[in-house]
């Protein structure tokens, strides 16, 4: 590293700091459309400017060293916002590539003048770069957050009368989660002493061979324990497609809505108690 | 099947290699089928017909690819779908288009399913080489 490069382009930066940072302002401002107000983005720049500038003073033009430290844990909390905000990658590198256009208007032609254009912009790519593995970072740490948020309330089992529980599905159902549906539902059973099941599919968008088998094997399950299960929420479209695939429920109650399969339920718990007023148990 | 013109700006290839991807082939065959003007039947039974052959293209084929877009004939538009494996093949191609018969654990019904369900329906494998399938469905 050729200190004295720095140098020159460090009194620059500094003696001209003013005009580059409203510049550098202006150049990201237009490409992010007025998504972020100019004061916010302001006060973001000129913290960046002044740290670049620091660690250049310190530590040259090494981009990965220790004296960037400031700079890159600033360059996290840019990627950051700008991954919440919703921006694009390419909307949160040019907040960084920018100072480059911004600087390439300012130094003459001179030898020199391209040298140290070069080693700066060279080190802008690579904070560039930085600014677009944090932004990628963040958005893997937002869409696992999300997955983890979807498993905790994909399976609710829910009391809906004295005897009777209900399961709500929702989206698709895949192996995993089909066991952990029955694993729920034959818990809930025992634990509210419950007879009836009712399994609600009105949530989930295609019944296929697969979905199907899933929920023959839970009734069955649901069966050995005691309990009688309607399945509820079969749809017309629904109804048509079980029909074309040849899939047979045989018979286990099938009921348009929830309602009906409630009503079903209930029918069925009177009939029983009906027997035992006769004095049959 | 006939060879009926696509709409290459529609057309749309989804790699299949989890279980992931077969719900991902099913998005862009739904997709699809509502800008072809399919009624919400044929949807889903397009859509569910998509299902059974993505989750053969997995498990069956080992993985694959599925393509879909909308094509058009005279007077009608429909969607197109096409999966297609490289992996061990049907043997009896007849047989595995049986009601209840299956070489694994699933219900027998899938290959079968999915020709009922669709208007058009093509099943080309070499053993050894793979499988193709491909169906299609008109909005009516």
């Amino acid at each position: 590293m050729d200190s004295g490069d720095s140098k020159r382009l460090l009194e620059l930066l500094t003696a001209r700091r003013a005009e580059l940072i409203a510049q550098w302002e202006q150049a990201v401002g237009a490409s992010l459309h007025g998504r972020l107000s100019t004061v916010e983005l302001g006060r973001e720049l000129s913290e960046l400017y002044d740290a670049v500038v620091d660690a250049l003073a310190t530590g040259g033009f090494a981009g990965r060293s220790s004296e960037y430290a400031v700079v890159r844990s600033l360059l996290v909390e840019l990627s950051r916002n700008r991954a919440r905000q919703g921006f694009t990658p390419t909307e949160t590198a040019v907040s960084v590539f920018a100072l480059k256009e911004v600087l390439e208007s300012l130094l003459g032609g001179s030898v020199e003048d391209i040298h140290v254009y070069l080693q700066f912009s060279r080190l802008l790519d690579d904070l560039g770069l930085f600014t677009v593995e944090e932004y990628a970072r963040t958005r893997e740490e937002i869409i696992s957050a999300q997955s983890q948020q979807l498993l905790e309330l994909s399976t609710p089992v829910v009391k809906l009368w004295d005897g009777v529980v209900g399961v709500p599905l929702v989206g698709t159902l895949d192996s995993a989660r089909t066991q952990v549906v029955m694993e729920k539902l034959l818990q809930a059973l025992l634990d509210s002493n419950s007879a009836h099941a009712i399994i609600d599919i009105t949530g989930v968008p295609a019944v296929d061979t697969q979905v199907a088998q899933h929920l023959l094997k839970t009734v069955v399950a649901a069966r050995m324990m005691g309990a009688e299960c309607v399945i509820s929420g079969i749809r017309p479209q629904i109804a048509q497609t079980i029909v074309g695939l040849g899939i047979e429920f045989g018979d286990i109650p099938t009921k348009a809505t929830l309602a009906d399969a409630l009503r079903h339920a209930l029918v069925e718990i009177d009939k029983a108690s009906a027997t035992r007023a006769a004095g049959l148990l | 099947m006939r060879n009926y013109p696509a709409d290459e700006a529609s057309r749309e290839e989804v790699a299949i290699q989890a279980s992931g991807d077969v719900v991902k082939a099913r998005q862009t065959v739904r997709l699809l089928a509502q800008q072809a003007g399919l009624s919400l039947v044929n949807q889903t039974k397009l859509v569910t017909a998509a299902s059974e052959l993505g989750r053969n293209t997995l498990i069956y084929g080992g993985g694959g690819t599925a393509q879909a877009a909308i094509v058009r004939d005279v007077a009608r538009v429909g969607v197109w779908v096409r999966f297609a494996d490289t992996g061990p093949g049907i043997p009896d191609t007849e047989l595995a288009l049986t009601d209840g018969w299956t070489s694994g654990s699933g219900m027998g019904l899938g290959l079968s399913g999915a020709r009922r369900l669709v208007d058009e329906f093509e099943l080309d494998s070499t053993p050894g080489v793979g499988t193709t399938v491909t169906v299609l469905k008109w909005a009516r």
